[in-house]
């Protein structure tokens, strides 16, 4: 059996969706941009598309949403062009993100603040939630922009988006989230609370890769990103990628669509997976139930490190994911672990499941019954769980790492 | 860059046969109890290295015959990633049979090479070097505590890349010859630096006592104190002997650029720098005339006697020049 527990990484591409892509390819091929009837055969689908994408996060036709390649790219042009239009002309000189950002807000911000602008990266809690307090404590008028995403991809932990936002409207602070891990698992609404800009991405919801969008509010508009033949009102120049703004448009659409099942039927998947989960002893989960998106576990398994768990979930075909260091190019420990405190020897220990709307019952009672055997063979061989003699130094010591 | 580094791989899919089948079937695995080694009249050795917050730690255990110091029985348990297990499991094996003196001159490089499904392909991704240390270090930690020594006592040499188990003088050495500047070079020529990467500079995944760039910049810096004294003309005859053979030549260069080449080329010729060597008291050039110095009768006489007294006056009245 192959079970896919990696929704937080990329989703399958619905099949709807799919089918709704397929003419965009070989028969209406055409550039949105000429003058001919190859041209505007494609209009229709990227006007349905773009009502979709609008109506999916309830935007006003007034602002914009800018379709991009990435959530990556959506969050470099929010920071950048704040960068070049506020730091760098000397009329702001600070920025706030939350620690556990995405890499493409926090190298973002690190590049800016090697670029001279004062950034507060801030906290989060031992429940792996930002920190509104430090929000108000650090922000100043010389502050151009707070970016905090509004779930952590990591633990699903939901961060209090509405309350930064009203901070921020309260001292004329720019506030941007990145909502990529919430459109498909919470309500999205632009206009039921103050954010100027919020990204979010197709592949997160069972739309195509390669499709990205940025949501920004009427009056708060961005300095243009791509320059070139003036695409997407000349803020994203680029031909426009029409097979993946009808899949995006199809893929919220539907996404939305499950969000109620999403919100009940697998949240109680989750919960009874979980709940199965910590009946195996010395494990512990990150973020309370309630405060997380229905669709994520970030289990610690004491004793054993995350990649070896990895090893023995993929042998029986089960994907899941870990932030543990020998699994990362760069050898370093969760970060969120690290952040919310968790005692130090569980840092590595972590293992996320994430589920999506097409996870079944079955798929879990079988992922259980593997992740149970997988602990048993991996704490036999776990030095923490080892036999030590009598008066034996338990001097597994940090060593110089 | 290149085509292979703008996709990521999985780091499993670099992983040798040898750690895929060890890692789901370790041989070693295992514990040695008091009473077993009593039994078997042996010294039970327990050994722990690393930590759980480090993301591996090894407890060996040996069962040590007192007589012979032969290790009769090497066991380990392991927390860790697929490679951590397998080199565990290989260095378990690697010390069996082994006395403990022979058991410590194991090195991680030996494990990984065990651990080889072909001699010239690497049993697993270069950042996953680093999760071989471990087993190697435990090994000296078991064989201090076996013979009632400090365990840095087996460490002859500052070791600053222990990946690739480069020591700091081969890194001064190499650095100096070759006249490098980036540590991709030092990589390229050595391997340190390759692996983990936590010896090129602070904020890796280890903390040293020395890393990369500091010996780039402590080079760097003998480069620009040997530099300021050639800018001075009069530059006393001790500061060339105080020079790195590196720096001899550069200083033996850079004065037949700007004040003797010029000369030769005038008359068609040339040279070139072979060699210095110090002997005794004296420093020789060894030159090479190149075009219609070579042969010309002057060469061994006039010639030769101009270059000389031009590097004495400018470097040492210690040097002699010797044509080849």
């Amino acid at each position: 059996m192959n079970v896919y527990l990696d929704n937080n990484a990329t989703t399958m591409v619905d099949p709807q969706v799919f089918a709704e892509m397929e003419p965009y390819f070989v028969e209406k091929y055409g550039n949105p941009n000429s003058l001919h009837s190859f041209a505007s055969q494609t209009h229709p689908g990227i006007k349905v598309a773009m009502e979709k994408i609008y109506a999916g996060i309830n935007a006003n036709h007034k602002d914009s949403v800018i379709i991009t390649s990435c959530a990556t790219e959506s969050n470099n042009w929010v920071l950048k062009s704040i960068y070049f239009e506020y730091i760098l002309t000397g009329k702001k000189n600070h920025i706030m993100v939350s620690e556990v950002e995405h890499p493409s807000v926090i190298a973002t911000a690190r590049w800016i603040e090697s670029m001279g602008c004062k950034v507060t990266y801030l906290p989060i809690n031992h429940e792996g939630i930002v920190d509104v307090q430090a929000v108000r404590d650090n922000i100043t008028d010389k502050t151009a922009l707070v970016s905090v995403m509004w779930a952590n991809n990591e633990t699903g932990a939901i961060f209090p988006v509405e309350e930064i936002g009203d901070i921020c409207e309260e001292h004329g602070v720019l506030f941007h989230t990145d909502a990529v891990q919430a459109i498909g698992k919470l309500p999205v609404n632009v206009q039921g609370f103050n954010v100027d800009y919020l990204t979010f991405s197709a592949h997160k919801f069972h739309g195509p890769k390669g499709v990205g969008a940025l949501y920004i509010k009427k009056g708060k508009e961005l300095m243009p990103l791509l320059h070139g033949g003036s695409q997407m009102g000349g803020y994203r120049s680029g031909t426009l990628n029409v097979p993946g703004i009808v899949g995006m448009g199809k893929a919220i659409e539907a996404a939305v669509d499950a969000l109620d099942f999403e919100m009940t039927e697998i949240r109680e998947l989750r919960d009874d997976f979980e709940d199965e989960l910590l009946k195996i002893e010395d494990t512990f989960v990150v973020t309370p139930r309630n405060k997380r998106t229905p669709n994520t576990i970030l289990i610690s398994f004491r004793g054993i490190e995350g990649e070896s768990m990895l090893w023995d979930l993929n042998r029986a075909g089960i994907g899941a994911s870990t932030g543990s260091a020998c699994a990362s190019e760069d050898l370093e420990a969760n970060s969120v672990m690290e952040a919310i405190g968790a005692a130090e020897d569980l840092a590595h220990t972590a293992i996320r499941f994430s589920l999506s709307r097409y996870t079944t019952e079955e798929e879990l009672e079988y992922t259980l019954d593997v992740v149970k055997k997988a602990v048993e063979r991996l704490r036999g061989i776990s030095s923490s769980y080892a036999y030590a003699p009598e008066g034996h130094e338990s001097g597994l010591d940090a060593h110089h790492h | 860059m290149g085509i292979d580094s703008l996709i990521g791989g999985t780091i499993w899919d670099e992983y040798s046969n040898k750690v895929t089948d060890l890692m789901n079937n370790p041989q070693n695995m295992g514990e040695i109890t008091q009473e077993q080694a009593d039994e078997m009249g042996a010294k039970l050795i327990v050994a722990d290295f690393g930590a759980e917050s480090c993301g591996d730690a090894v407890r060996l255990y040996w069962a040590v015959d007192p007589k012979t110091d032969k290790i009769l029985l090497s066991k380990f348990k392991s927390f860790g990633c697929g490679t951590a297990i397998a080199s565990s499991d290989t260095m378990a094996e690697l010390c069996k049979d082994k006395t403990v003196d022979e058991a410590v001159k194991i090195t991680n490089i030996d494990v990984e090479l065990a651990m080889r499904d072909t001699p010239d392909t690497p049993a697993v991704p270069p950042q996953k070097m680093h999760c071989s240390v471990m087993a190697y270090d435990v090994i000296k930690k078991a064989a201090a505590q076996y013979k009632g020594v400090d365990m840095e006592s087996f460490e002859e040499e500052v070791i600053v890349c222990e990946c690739a188990r480069v020591t700091l003088s081969t890194l001064q050495e190499v650095i100096r010859l070759n006249d490098l500047t980036t540590v991709e070079q030092i990589a390229d020529y050595t391997k340190a630096g390759a692996f983990c990467k936590s010896c090129i500079r602070p904020g890796g995944h280890e903390e040293k006592d020395i890393y990369l760039i500091d010996l780039l910049e402590e080079y760097e810096k003998e480069k620009l104190a040997g530099k300021a004294s050639l800018g001075n003309d009069a530059a006393p005859a001790g500061d060339f002997a105080g020079m790195t053979i590196v720096q001899r030549i550069k200083a033996v260069d850079k004065v037949v650029d700007e004040n003797i080449r010029q000369m030769l080329v005038m008359d068609g010729g040339d040279m070139e720098i072979l060699d210095i060597k110090e002997n005794g008291e004296n420093f020789d050039i060894y030159i090479r005339y190149l075009g219609a110095c070579s042969g010309c009768a002057s060469s061994a006489t006039g010639t030769l006697f101009a270059i000389e007294n031009i590097l004495k006056e400018k470097l040492s009245d210690k040097i002699r020049v010797l044509p080849i």
